[in-house]
């Protein structure tokens, strides 16, 4: 059923921390490695040994340079599905194929409804939804449903796969819906961003923006160095650094 | 965004198609089309027909077209579920219809119902075809008051355009269903002119900053997650140079405006064979540029997505 | 859920699982608990060299996923792009699937199967005529390998000096320059104080062989805001998050390092207490103009090493533990005139010469950004100390209460190696760490056991007769030389050794040269060898520094049309650009397939904490007839009865490898694995064999590790505690403090050989050089390649870097990390490409002195202006690795290498230098010049040179035109 539920129990969705991403693809390809053994298995690819090599991949990292007042910066941008609470990818599919899930706020894919029409992906402003075309049906982030759940998993496992393996530790997990779980208050206390909030879609993901570099406390607190005065001459100034 | 032949045809055909069927059963209706064998089976059958295969081929465009009837689910929230059963609904009162018109030479009573019903199932379709454009809130050019009436206004003018030709050629038309028709021509062209005029002014409300969160300065991509173009740039992705776009529109307004009302110019004052030719010919060439425009339609569109491979 | 057990790096609040994993009921009939495994492996990622213990998740006989080994030392559960990608290098189209014997000419790839037996006894009638005449003639050098202790000990009973790793091309001037100063090094030998550090600064990496260790640190430094500073000419990956980038020009960090020493010289913030305890700063060093002592250290009768005693006003031990030491001044001892080393370095870092001001230009590092750093190094250093409250004692037997640090870390590594002045700016670079007194503090960088070693290593580098028939060396062929008579060189100063290493050229080789082995064959230069044997190096393409030329020489024959390089012997595991040129191919396993050691006698998974190996064991069956080259080797030496591998009776010592990796012993007690020795599994470090040693290994995750306890920690190279352990570890042969050199004795001796004095001096043509170079403190000096000229006509430094996700050539056999790339771009400044009239996305020549190479540019602003940059060893050969002849790295991609130089121009004699650094002989890679030609509209769009296609190996069929990975393990319901 692909009307929206009104509000969902929990509302799971990542953290990702632009501050401290190196942009090593460590997510992506434990994403791709996971998910394609998993409940939307396979994430199917296309020329993998060739020209135009395409494969449906949930998790995607980019690279952009900043200029701004503070300077320039370079930013790695992971980007995946953000879960969004009013998800047009949900509401437009004919099929009831996309929906959102009550119980956790997930977004997701049923493979045996989907009609493989695109309007989704067409609906997704993040461009999170990529089209199997070998299988003809949409896959996309399932935020790991198969692991956080997974009762095959030692308890301590049950995290997203990019979570995991990150590592920087910069991807968080947790539940949005509750003002004071970790994740909620780690993205409250770093100002975490809305990806494209005038859209209306209030994604659930955020992006912890890179913090502000020119004025390092250490750079504040660093008194200029004073030369010792080298009256004396050399051993003068021995004697002086000798005797503090 | 990628224009998709299938999609683009659907739109194109089906327009016409219901444009015409919404005339006749409003025409029969209100008892301006006799009951006429001839005019009734080439005018409804033209109209099934293009109606019928334009749903055919936009299955085409579906990665698992032997599901399609599962599309007809979600009428609740999905304009293009709502489209699926607004199609199907319409053939009811369409055949009904036709039975009643072609078969039994009816115009009153139930006929005329049927005829209006169907007239506003087609409507209704195609309303509901704009609407998933028009609801589209990542692709800017679409997402604006202009794609609903866009849409129907096309559908009227290539409807009227066949429907006219149609009536022509039995001569049973009124020299002024010509100039309806060149004037729905006209309004077609005009109001393409106000919807170009719009998106070239066009606010695109996201930016890469607020796509990154990177909010101040400016930001540009200098890194693709992937060297070679994958599905997102494929579909979403899709880029058509300035001057080859200017060069379409070009043909899409001749095509589909200026020679058609050129064509029902010279029907209006020229003899009667000659009318009627210039009546029909004046179809395939608009049928012709409004494909151009669809085509147009999609190809000149730009998807938030590409904000994120720097490519707006 | 409190009880929940959390480890591994991830483990912050935000990371856990939720507080009820149990799955909602959302009856969307998803499978949330499919099955994933039915074992879990747990052995050693080799998707780099990093070695990260992995879980290896496998269903049905196949893999399933990998994910981290929580509790391995190394990645603590995280994984990189690499490592999660497993998967696909171990299903690779491009794995040979039997030897092969070449048929066709060499580098046309066309080769017949052959079966194991036909290929061993090949390689052992050859190799054993060899070993029976000159075994010099067997050239034996390996590459990524982490078997280095099997392999150097191999060629040392065959008795060729003619064996090295990759060291040479690759990091050996941080290995040395750490080695010859604080007995430890950079690379992945020591590491900084992630826990404690508050400043830390990171020269030239990108990404390095710490690459999980590395990422952690960043994220723990992150999370506790401390500051990072990176030096680098791109502002990528781990740069592009630091604090302060400092977008220095290439090859001049020596100055900046030396003007940071000067402006804290001058403030007068050093750690003299340090300097006093750990180095040899104070040390007296005789100054004697032209005598034969000059410059070196002044001993007493029983030749211990003096300085002088403030209080005492007399020279005294400089180990005494009582002294008081003076750091300045001219003394007198037996009427020689003496000076203390920190007199010296005061004196030559004082100069003006080294000011911020004066070295700004050269770095394109503002004045101003110079001295704020040395000021917050000085702030760090000196007012952020820390002490951790826990007592130890040092060697003299001074008991601390504290261990006091001081939090500046710093790391560094090809940035600063790859330049012919690398092993000097390494020196620089340990001195600045020394003075402010952070050398494995709490806080400074870390030592990883088994280092600290003695300042040089003891063992020197065997073979300078040059081998004789049937017999081993004496030792192992690499060492540490310390003075000219050590060098591999004959009475007329010649090489001994065939890539020229521990010869004047490359005096304080360490790692070998194995980047001009190949050109030396080829050029019978100093002599021809008959058989070239090479081990999981690609030197026909990106481990080549002409890759052009290369191809040539392999394949350039004599007169009578015979291959100058007469035949080669080369184990690889893919179908890689080498293997079309070997006339003998064994292949190998992949890392799932076979054991590995990684051993404490060659790259341990150590952490600072405490010493750790591992190993790798197979954890699938090979579905092709290969064999690990550990054993085929192992093999080899049996067939050939080299001493060690044979028993009295001629029979064979070892099975395989495993059989090795338990049962030898390099000396009485100590074998390649270090945990549960001794008959029960008992012992560690020193013990008897253990038979069920990799059972033990395999229960516990595929490693050992042992933690040091809190008082061993620090201080390692003067803590009690710390030297004992080492000794019985076999770490170190006598529990003494180890002295940081600042002032190299050994530099010095060379030096004075090169002014005549001493029994092997070098010939007149190469005393300038060795004079220059073998400076006893750290200098800077213009990169060698860069000819004044270049300015103008080479404007651009052209350097590489490592893709994250990518490792060197074997990445893009990967399905999916090729993805991730299979072209890469020249990156150029904006404002530079502005100059030149070059857009985004233009086709440009990259011309250099040595050649040209073409592709494609992209703009960026986080680029020193005189530097572009691009990606490592993305450009493949058409035909190797599996892919289509479509593929854009045979296509768009290019190798930068085609542009660089293995010589140096031409001397003032004509006389053509190895492009290398002049002490170590590390190969300058980055020391490249070019300038930017935009392509006409024709030659736009593909990449030259390209080269013919190389045939597929027999059997191979083409790669599959569509990969649906995974759907065979779809929601596996199982027992729960
Ligand atoms: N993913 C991945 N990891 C790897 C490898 C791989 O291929 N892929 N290779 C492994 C191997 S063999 C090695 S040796 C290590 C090497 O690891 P790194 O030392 O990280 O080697 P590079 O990637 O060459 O990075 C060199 C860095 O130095 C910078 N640089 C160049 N010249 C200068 C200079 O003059 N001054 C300064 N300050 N910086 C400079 C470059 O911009 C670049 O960022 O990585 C190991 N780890
Ligand atoms: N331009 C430029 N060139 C460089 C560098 C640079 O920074 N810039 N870096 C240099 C450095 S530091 C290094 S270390 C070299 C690295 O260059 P190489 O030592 O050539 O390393 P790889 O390219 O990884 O090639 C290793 C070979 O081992 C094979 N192999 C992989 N796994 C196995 C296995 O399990 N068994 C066997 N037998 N073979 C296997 C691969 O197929 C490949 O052919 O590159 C050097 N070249
Ligand atoms: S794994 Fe972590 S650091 Fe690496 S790209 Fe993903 S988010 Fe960034
Ligand atoms: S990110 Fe895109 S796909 Fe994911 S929920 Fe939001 S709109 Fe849907
Ligand atoms: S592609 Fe599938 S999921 Fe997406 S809208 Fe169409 S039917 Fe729904
Ligand atoms: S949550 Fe799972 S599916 Fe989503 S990006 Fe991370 S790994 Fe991929
Ligand atoms: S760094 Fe990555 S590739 Fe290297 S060993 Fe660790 S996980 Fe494997
Ligand atoms: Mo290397």
């Amino acid at each position: 059923m692909t009307s929206l539920p009104a509000t969902t129990e929990r509302q799971l969705g990542l953290a990702i921390d632009l501050d401290t991403c190196v942009g090593c693809n460590a997510c992506v390809t434990s994403c791709k490695e996971w998910n394609t053994g998993g409940h939307m298995a396979p994430l199917t690819d296309l020329a993998p040994y060739g020209g135009g090599v395409d494969g449906v991949w949930f998790n995607r990292v980019h690279t952009y340079e900043q200029q701004s007042a503070a300077g320039g910066r370079t930013v790695h941008f992971p980007r995946s599905c953000l879960h969004c609470a009013e998800p047009a990818c949900v509401t437009v599919c004919p099929t009831g194929a996309s929906y959102k899930r009550t119980s956790d706020g997930i977004v997701l894919v049923n493979e045996d409804k989907c009609i493989g029409c695109k309007l989704c992906s067409w609906a997704c402003p993040y461009g999170a939804r990529e089209f199997d075309v070998d299988v003809g049906v949409m896959k996309k982030c399932t935020l790991c449903v198969d692991r956080i759940y997974n009762e095959n998993l030692p308890e301590e496992d049950r995290v997203p796969a990019c979570v995991a393996a990150c590592p920087t530790s910069a991807r968080h997990f947790g539940d949005f819906a509750d003002p004071n779980s970790a994740v909620s208050r780690l993205a409250a206390e770093r100002g975490g961003m809305e990806l494209m909030p005038e859209l209306g879609y209030r994604p659930s993901n955020r992006y912890l923006p890179p913090r502000q570099r020119a004025e390092h406390e250490i750079t504040i607190a660093a008194p200029p160095l004073q030369a010792v005065d080298a009256e004396g001459g050399f051993l003068g100034w021995i004697d002086r650094v000798l005797s503090r | 965004m990628h224009p998709a032949i299938s999609v683009i045809f659907f739109t194109t055909a089906s327009g016409a198609g219901y444009g015409l069927l919404a005339l006749l059963g409003l025409g029969a209706a209100l008892g301006l089309l006799p009951p006429h064998l001839a005019l009734g089976l080439t005018g409804l059958g033209l109209a099934l027909a293009l109606i019928s295969s334009g749903l055919v081929a936009s299955t085409a465009h579906l990665g698992r077209p032997e599901r399609a009837w599962r599309a007809l689910s979600q009428w609740r929230s999905s304009w293009l579920s709502r489209e699926g059963v607004a199609a199907v609904f319409t053939y009811l009162p369409a055949i009904a219809f036709a039975v009643g018109w072609i078969a039994l030479g009816r115009v009153n009573g139930w006929v005329a119902v049927a005829g209006l019903v169907a007239a506003l199932g087609a409507t209704v379709t195609v309303a509901m075809t704009g609407m998933i454009y028009a609801s589209l809130k990542p692709v800017a050019q679409w997402h604006t008051p202009f794609t609903l009436p866009a849409y129907l206004i096309f559908a009227a003018m290539t409807g009227l355009t066949l429907f006219n030709a149609i009536v022509q050629i039995f001569g049973l038309g009124p020299d002024w269903l010509i100039g309806l028709a060149a004037f729905a021509t006209l309004a077609g062209w005009g109001f393409k002119r106000a919807v170009w005029r719009h998106d070239a002014g066009i606010e695109h409300g996201p930016t890469l900053n607020s796509a990154t969160g990177l909010t101040e300065g400016r930001v540009r991509s200098v890194q693709w997650p992937h060297s070679e173009r994958n599905y997102l740039l494929k579909e979403m992705g899709y880029r058509i140079a300035r001057k080859h776009s200017l060069r379409l529109r070009r043909i899409a307004q001749a095509l589909a405006f200026a020679v058609p009302l050129a064509l029902l110019a010279i029907a209006f004052f020229a003899p009667p064979w000659t009318a009627v030719a210039a009546c029909v010919l004046a179809v395939p060439v608009q049928l012709t540029g409004v494909l151009v425009e669809r085509w147009l339609f999609f190809a000149e569109a730009t998807h938030t997505v590409t904000l994120y491979y720097g490519e707006q | 859920m409190s009880a929940r057990r959390i480890r591994g790096a991830n483990s912050a609040p935000s990371q856990q699982p939720l507080a009820d994993t149990r799955a909602p009921n959302e009856d969307d009939g998803v499978q949330t608990s499919p099955v994933v495994a039915d074992r879990v492996a747990k052995t050693t990622c080799y998707m780099c060299a990093c070695r990260c213990g992995i879980d290896v998740h496998i269903q049905d006989g196949q893999v399933r996923y990998i994910s981290g080994n929580k509790d391995h030392p190394v990645n603590r559960g995280v994984l990189c792009g690499k490592g999660s990608a497993g998967i696909m290098q171990h299903y690779s189209p491009a794995r040979l699937k039997k030897p092969l014997l070449r048929t066709g000419p060499r580098g046309s790839g066309e080769f017949r199967e052959i079966e194991w037996d036909e290929a061993l006894s090949i390689a052992a009638d050859r190799l054993g005529r060899i070993r029976a005449t000159d075994p010099k003639k067997l050239a034996f050098f390996t590459g990524r390998d982490q078997s280095q202790s099997l392999t150097g000990w191999w060629a040392t009973q065959f008795g060729t000096p003619n064996f090295a790793a990759h060291g040479g091309f690759c990091s050996v001037n941080m290995a040395a320059a750490g080695l010859y100063s604080v007995g430890g090094s950079f690379w992945e030998f020591g590491e900084p104080d992630w826990d404690n550090a508050k400043y830390f600064m990171l020269f030239g990496v990108a990404e390095d062989h710490d690459s999980n260790p590395i990422k952690i640190g960043l994220g723990k430094l992150k999370a506790r805001g401390a500051k990072i500073v990176s030096i680098n000419p791109c502002r990528t990956g781990y740069n592009a998050i630091a604090d302060d980038w400092i977008g220095i020009r290439p090859g001049t960090d020596g100055l900046f390092v030396l003007a940071l020493i000067h402006e804290l010289i001058k403030a007068g913030k050093v750690d003299l207490e340090y300097l006093s305890r750990y180095t040899n700063a104070h040390v007296l060093v005789i100054r004697d103009p032209g005598a034969a002592d000059d410059g070196l250290f002044m001993r007493d009768s029983e030749g211990r090493v003096l300085s002088w005693d403030q209080a005492r006003k007399a020279p005294v031990d400089s180990r005494d533990p009582a002294i008081e030491p003076a750091f300045a001044g001219t003394f007198t001892v037996d009427g020689r005139t003496c000076v203390p080393v920190f007199q010296l370095i005061a004196e030559r870092y004082l100069d003006p010469a080294y000011a911020p001001d004066a070295v700004a230009d050269r770095c394109g590092v503002p004045a101003e950004k110079i001295r704020q750093v040395a000021a917050e190094l000085a702030y760090v250093a000196f007012q952020q100390t820390i002490e951790l409250p826990v007592a130890w004692t040092d060697w003299a037997g001074r008991r601390h209460e504290t261990i006091k640090g001081r939090p500046v870390a710093m790391h560094a590594m090809r940035g600063i190696s790859a330049h012919s002045n690398g092993f000097h700016t390494c020196r620089a670079i340990h001195l600045l760490q020394v003075l402010l007194g952070t050398v494995d503090v709490p806080g400074g960088w870390r030592y990883r056991p088994p280092y600290p070693k003695p300042v040089p290593p003891p063992n020197k580098p065997a073979g300078k007769d040059g081998g004789k028939p049937m017999t081993p060396l004496a030792g192992s062929p690499l060492g540490f030389v310390t003075d000219p008579s050590d060098l591999l060189v004959n009475d007329d100063g010649a090489p001994v050794r065939i890539d020229k290493a521990y010869s004047w050229e490359a005096p304080f080789a360490a790692h070998g040269l194995m980047h001009t082995v190949i050109r030396n064959a080829w050029a019978a230069d100093p002599y021809p060898i008959d058989t070239l044997m090479m081990y999981m190096a690609n030197m026909a393409w990106n481990s080549s520094m002409n890759t052009s030329e290369t191809i040539k020489m392999l394949t350039d024959t004599d007169e009578n049309g015979d291959y100058k390089i007469p035949y080669i012997i080369y184990s690889d595991a893919y179908h890689s650009e080498t293997v079309a040129f070997a006339d003998l191919v064994l292949p190998d396993t992949t890392y799932l397939e076979r054991h590995d050691c990684i051993s404490l006698l060659d790259r341990p998974i150590s952490h600072a904490d405490g010493p750790g190996d591992a190993i790798r064991h197979p954890v699938v069956a090979p579905d092709r007839d290969v064999r690990p080259f550990q054993s085929v080797l192992i093999d080899l030496g049996a067939r050939l009865a080299l001493p060690g591998f044979v028993n009295a009776d001629g029979s064979a010592r070892y099975a395989d490898y495993a059989d090795y990796i338990v049962n030898h012993e390099r000396s009485p007690g100590i074998g390649p694995l270090a945990g549960w020795r001794g008959k029960n599994g008992g012992d560690i470090g020193r013990g008897d064999p253990n038979p069920h040693q990799l059972e033990h290994y395999i229960e516990h995750g595929g490693f050992w590790h042992h933690t040091l306890s809190r008082n061993e920690r620090y201080y390692k190279m003067a803590n009690q505690a710390y030297l004992d352990f080492a000794v019985h570890m076999g770490f170190l042969a006598k529990a003494e403090p180890i002295v940081f050199q600042l002032y190299s004795e050994p530099l010095q001796r060379f030096r004075l050989a090169a002014r005549g004095h001493g029994a092997i001096v070098p010939p007149e043509s190469e005393r300038p050089r060795i004079e220059t170079y073998c400076d006893p403190l750290p200098i800077w000096y213009a990169p060698l390649e860069e000819i004044p000229s270049d300015d103008d006509s080479f404007p651009l430094h052209a350097l590489t870097q490592r893709p994250m996700h990518m490792y060197h050539s074997w990445g893009s056999q990967n399905a999916w990390l090729r993805q991730i790339t299979n072209q890469n771009k020249l990156f150029v400044h904006r404002a530079t490409a502005a100059r030149l009239g070059l857009g985004d996305d233009d086709w440009v020549w990259i011309e250099s002195a040595n050649g040209r190479v073409k592709g494609q540019i992209s703009l960026v602003d986080g680029v020193n202006p005189n530097t572009v940059w691009t990606w490592n060893a993305i450009g493949k050969r058409k035909g190797a690795w599996g892919l289509d002849h479509d593929a854009g790295e045979s296509n768009r991609a290019f190798l930068l290498n085609h542009a660089i130089a293995d010589l140096l121009p031409a001397d003032a004699r004509g006389r053509r230098y190895a492009n290398s650094d002049p002490v170590t002989g590390q190969a300058s890679w980055f020391d490249l010049r070019v300038r930017l030609r935009k392509c006409t509209a024709d030659e736009a769009g593909f990449t030259e040179p390209r080269f013919k296609p190389v045939a597929p190996p027999p059997n191979f069929e083409p790669s599959p035109r569509k990969l649906s990975f995974g759907a065979q393990f779809k929601n596996k319901e199982g027992v729960r």
